[in-house]
């Protein structure tokens, strides 16, 4: 499945190893991780909600369209849901194409359109006791 | 007509309700937001809000018609 949700720690290893290939030169890996900070707060934990019967539908979409305007030979992107701890990863990108161009420009826009197309939503729980929804306004200014 | 409108993540805990079926007269989802926050004082009105029917993406000037599923996408934030 080249678009998948996993309520498990992603297995990065395993996810290169699904867009192997010999014909491919270079492979673009984009991990998105828990950081301990966001606009000031001290993030203790994030907890991502994710409707599953259309993030797979739309998950799938962008993929294929990266397959199309790149020409890309292989990519997988992987998702999280649930609470998650400080470190872990919550999103893995990975492209293999022959070049590194396609393989770079194939990643970025994978993980830009999976930002702002998804039904995915991220609160964070800050040390202070606070929880907040996270906007994509603010995560696209925060990157990650 | 019928319509099971599903909130989700902050527009859930606006609302207070994971989802509710309406009769109203019929209208376009952007239509039937509006409605669903006159009822809910607290859903707030988001620009980047986005509006799924029958599990597909769509658009706020869809005409909903009997029986369809709405799901109200607050903001969201992936990644």
């Amino acid at each position: 499945m080249r678009f998948s949700v996993s309520n498990t720690a992603i297995d990065v290893a395993a996810a290169k190893k699904a867009v192997t290939d010999n014909s491919c030169g270079a492979l673009v890996v984009f991990e998105g991780w828990i950081r301990d900070h966001n606009e000031g707060q001290q993030v203790e934990q994030l907890e991502y909600e994710v409707y599953r019967p259309v993030a797979e539908k739309e998950g799938t979409k962008i993929i294929d369209e990266a397959f199309e305007r790149f020409g890309v030979s292989n990519a997988v992107c992987i998702h999280r849901e649930g609470l998650l701890e400080l470190g872990e990863v919550a999103v893995i990108v990975c492209v293999s194409s022959p070049h590194r161009d396609a393989a770079f420009d194939a990643c970025r826009y994978i993980i830009d359109q999976v930002k702002t197309r998804l039904p995915i939503w991220k609160k964070e729980h800050y040390v202070s006791g606070i929880s907040e929804w996270v906007s994509c306004e603010h995560c696209a200014a925060a990157g990650g | 007509m019928k319509t099971k409108v599903r909130y989700f993540a902050l527009f859930r805990e606006q609302t207070g309700c994971e989802s509710e079926t309406i009769d109203w007269p019929g209208g376009s989802a952007a239509e039937l937001f509006q409605m669903m926050a006159e009822k809910h004082s607290n859903l707030t009105t988001e620009a980047a809000a986005l509006v799924a029917i029958n599990d597909e993406m769509s658009g706020w000037e869809t005409v909903l018609i009997d029986a369809d599923e709405v799901l109200f996408f607050p903001p969201v934030a992936g990644g």
